[in-house]
């Protein structure tokens, strides 16, 4: 038996395999968008064949967090903002690995925007699914970085004088590979995304606004959503920089004029992985690491051997 | 003047290769017989800015900076800016020979590059020379240099002149100049060294050297190391393949150390956005099955306050190196000092679960970089290395059959796929992870990729699959099991034994001190029992889980206690009081906290005032001294 036998496995996968048992009925309020995430993960991780333990979902915290507690896999549940510096070393240490990331718009492009800039920067090949409800919803409906402007809550009373956040547009620029939005009332449509997301080689940042019932009723309910990819309406190149740009500009700025657009905005096939850069230079093993210490016939270096002599 | 020792110190700018010659002075000592320490004092500041090292070499063991020193060689600093008087910094041109004169022992040697430094600047030289019978010795340096090759080698024409006024024999250091420099720049550096050391003895009446080095021998092969080196090569040796940091002083030395090693050995080092990141992917990389490490300094220590707790909750094992310096906030980011003692046990919400050792001598950073590994793998929690810059930057000279040791790559309980089918699993076939009744608390864990290994880690309190839960029940089962590990790493310490002890077991007093000052609390304790006062010392490394019945009877074994650290508010001492809840009364504190270490004298005179004659504070030196509860 190999050390990892799950990965590269080929056998048909049922989608039930990724549903506990302990709590197999999400706990995320009737018509919470939440639960599309979870359905369009459970359709596409079968698809591309990842089964659930080959695969490590990385969460951050809030109602999205809760990701991990219905979606049977490797879990590593974080701390809020942090799924993506653990998911990347994760990836580093065992590229075999299928590593998802997950997390709300607070989580992601607030606390976390930080790690969000500098791991689309990187290109790590992993996807990184962010839930956009344009609101906080565990802790009951503060104003979100994505929440529009003059947004009032208990902790924007007047109103937030703020303009939100332009994640894809902000993505982009970082320098994430893949980039799309796709919405939770169009599962067929995020479900084909999250596919080529996950199949994508690099950073795969998916914007996947879902509607809170509860928290954000005043917000559209992302209906009814165009696909720009498939509409007359819109004709523009997703595989150059500038007409992506354009492109995110126009959704970004009429998302909160009424006008819900979706799709793929960028897709760069063409950039290597972090991954393969980092090999490339000679600064990561071929092999993935964490086979080694599984290995007994590898000889381990020791300090005495390698790098005394210039001490003497 | 004594023989027995010579503390050489080079001073100059920031950017003149004052560490580097030193360094290579310090190897040809150490490569003649004797044993050295280094004791590096520097700005923080890009280029410029006063600068000395000192290099002390004897032919007994030495664990400290010595008492003042013996030889000056002051080079000029060719950085140096605003040279009046009246700027925020002085007259920066002088001071590499101003500054250094207080602590110039009487009888001292000064030798000063007069191609750069104008000794008729310093107000009252010629007097100060006379009264201390110093023996000067412009030279200039940078015009022989200049002469022969370039101008920045007139370091190189300081170590000739040091060597020709202290007897010391050229081939050592003209084999070390062989080994290290190219082609091109060492034809004339060996000149330039041949010609100072000529130009010296002839000039000067040599053969009667006023300060000269001591002869010595070494039985084995020795090393010249940092405790930043030796806490690295302990990573690599205990399997590290995993570095992720951010820069910043002092821990950049081991972040850069392990970044140059690691890509030879097919490990992965990453420079990432912020030390919350780097300590996130230490946690990530560990949990992928890869022995990982990060680290950082004071402040970028406490951005690491959130990965920390969340490897204690999801009990990932993950190394942390913290290298303290002078607080708060910035602080003095290039001086020493132990006041991130506090920060680092309890920093992170919750009880916290950890491990912290703090290594005395840089045999000890090796040794406990490795323990920390195996503690962190063999018991699935956080380890971190605490020192500062007097064990992390200073250098000395290590046997090398101290590193003659196995490799030991091994990942603790650590379940193959065969033996986890063993294990208890949930109906749907999730492993249960955090089993409540184990062996030492520790549950055996899997790596993502493993068939039957599935779980979810999580930095909620979560049952036996890692399943988030809330159950009171569930809740003291989870804490006391994971309690249980630090009793039972408690009891894996007492067998180990990290303490360093000096003095007669039946000593009639004590000191007690941990990490970088065990050294210097060891030299000053043999000079107060060589003068006839009876004093045992105790260096602590066990921060945490605390060797309290260790501490305990060392205290109750004397009259009393002077808790020795580089702090202003005793916070060794409150953790000694902390765990033993009683010995208030025969506890006292010696501190200093002005960014520089201990000298051995300060921690003699102190303790004669303090202890001895119950004076309080000794004159004449930057410490403090604190009284026992009661005094």
């Amino acid at each position: 038996m190999s050390t990892f036998s799950a990965i590269g496995e080929e056998r048909e996968i049922d989608r039930d395999e990724y549903t506990p048992s302990v709590e197999p009925q999400p706990t995320w309020c009737p018509g919470c968008g939440d639960f599309s995430v979870l359905k369009a993960l459970k359709q596409a991780l079968p698809e591309v064949g990842r089964t659930p333990e080959e695969t490590l979902l990385c969460t951050g915290i809030g109602c999205s967090g809760k990701l991990n507690s219905y979606l049977d896999t490797y879990g590593f549940h974080t701390i809020h903002g942090r799924s993506l510096p653990v998911a990347r070393a994760a990836k580093l240490a065992n590229p075999d690995l299928e590593v998802i990331a997950a997390g709300g718009d607070g989580d992601g492009y607030g606390i976390g925007g930080n790690h969000f800039i500098h791991t689309a920067r990187e290109n790590h090949d992993m996807t990184y699914i962010v839930f956009n409800n344009e609101i906080f919803g565990l802790t009951k409906g503060q104003t979100s970085p994505t929440s529009p402007k003059g947004h009032k809550s208990k902790t924007q009373p007047s109103g937030s004088a703020k303009e939100p956040i332009k994640p894809l547009s902000m993505s982009l620029n970082a320098g994430a590979s893949y980039v799309a939005r796709t919405a939770a009332v169009n599962p067929n449509q995020a479900k084909e995304i999250l596919i080529e997301a996950i199949e994508h080689d690099g950073f795969a940042h998916v914007d996947f606004l879902t509607q809170c019932p509860t928290w954000n009723k005043d917000a559209r309910q992302y209906v009814p959503y165009i696909d720009v990819n498939e509409s007359d309406d819109y004709d523009f190149d997703k595989t150059d920089r500038v007409e992506a740009a354009e492109m995110m500009r126009e959704t970004e700025e009429s998302l909160h004029e009424g006008k819900v657009l979706t799709g793929r905005y960028y897709v760069d096939e063409d950039r290597p992985s972090y991954g393969a850069e980092k090999q490339a230079i000679g600064e990561m093993p071929d092999e993935p690491l964490a086979e080694r210490y599984w290995d007994d016939e590898y000889e381990w270096e020791r300090s005495h051997d390698k790098f005394l002599d210039k001490h003497a | 003047m004594t023989d027995d020792e010579l503390i050489w110190r080079i001073s100059g700018g920031s950017g003149d290769g004052i560490a580097s010659t030193s360094q290579n002075f310090a190897k040809a000592l150490m490569r003649s017989g004797l044993n050295v320490f280094t004791h590096r004092h520097y700005p923080s500041r890009i280029r410029g800015g006063h600068t000395y090292t000192e290099v002390r070499a004897a032919a007994d063991p030495v664990k400290s900076r010595g008492d003042g020193y013996n030889f000056l060689l002051a080079l000029g600093d060719s950085f140096a800016r605003n040279p009046q008087e009246e700027a925020v910094y002085g007259n920066e041109e002088i001071k590499p020979l101003s500054e250094n004169l207080d602590e110039l022992r009487e009888g001292g040697v000064i030798v000063y590059d007069e191609g750069l430094l104008d000794a008729a600047e310093i107000p009252n030289f010629d007097e100060r020379v006379e009264e201390n019978n110093w023996h000067v010795f412009p030279l200039d340096l940078r015009g022989l240099a200049r002469d022969m090759g370039r101008e920045v080698m007139r370091n190189t024409a300081g170590v000739g002149a040091t060597c020709a006024l202290t007897g010391m024999n050229l081939d050592h250091v003209q084999d070390l100049m062989r080994d290290a420099m190219p082609e091109k720049i060492l034809d004339p550096n060996l000149e330039i060294l041949q010609t100072a050391y000529d130009q010296v003895r002839e000039e000067y009446d040599a053969d009667a050297p006023d300060v000269s080095v001591p002869t010595g021998e070494h039985e084995e092969t020795q090393l010249l190391m940092s405790g930043s080196d030796a806490i690295s090569y302990g990573a690599i040796d205990e399997g590290c393949r995993f570095i992720a940091g951010y820069p910043m002083t002092p821990w950049t030395e081991v972040f850069t150390i392990m970044t140059k090693h690691l890509p030879k050995l097919g490990g992965i080092s990453e420079q990432v956005e912020d030390e919350i990141a780097a300590a996130a992917l230490a946690v990530g990389a560990s949990h992928a099955g890869v022995k990982a490490m990060s680290g950082s300094s004071g402040g970028g220590f406490a951005l690491m306050s959130e990965p920390l707790g969340l490897a204690e909750m999801t009990e990932t094992p993950v190394v942390l190196v913290e290298a303290m310096r002078a607080g708060p906030s910035t602080g003095m980011p290039t001086k020493p000092e132990q006041s991130d003692l506090e920060h680092v046990l309890y920093t992170s919400q919750g009880d916290s679960q950890r491990v912290v050792l703090a290594p005395g001598t840089v045999e000890e950073a090796y040794e406990q970089s490795r323990l920390a590994f195996r503690l962190a793998y063999e018991y699935q929690i956080p380890s971190i290395l605490l020192y500062d810059q007097k064990v992390g930057g200073e250098m000395t000279n290590v046997p090398k059959s101290h590193f003659d040791r196995d490799p030991n790559p091994t990942l603790g309980k650590t379940l193959s796929e065969d033996a986890l089918a063993d294990e208890p699993h949930s109906a749907d076939g999730k492993f249960h992870r955090f089993q409540h009744d184990v062996d030492d608390g520790v549950s055996p864990r899997s790596i993502p990729g493993q068939k039957g290994g599935r779980f979810l880690a999580t930095g909620n309190e979560h049952d036996p699959t890692g399943h988030i839960a809330e159950s009171p029940d569930n809740r003291v089962a989870q804490i006391d099991r994971r309690t249980e590990k630090l009793e039972a790493i408690r009891a894996d310490l007492d067998a180990v034994d990290t303490g360093s002890y000096a003095g007669p077991d039946d000593a009639q007093y004590g000191i007690l001190t941990f990490g970088s000052q065990q050294g210097t609390v060891e030299e000053a304790v043999g000079r107060l029992n060589d003068a006839g006062i009876s004093v045992k010392s105790y260096g602590v490394s066990d921060m945490a889980p605390f060797p309290t019945e260790q501490v305990e009877a060392f205290v109750e074994s004397v009259d009393e206690v002077l808790v020795v650290e580089m702090t202003a508010s005793g916070q060794f001492r409150g953790l000694i009081q902390k765990h033993l809840g009683r010995y208030g009364e025969r506890l006292s504190s010696l501190l200093k906290y002005n960014g520089n270490p201990f000298e051995p004298a300060e921690i003699v005179d102190g303790f004669e005032a303090a202890i001895v004659e119950g004076d309080g504070d000794a004159s004449g030196h930057q410490t403090t001294f604190v009284p026992a509860a009661g005094d």
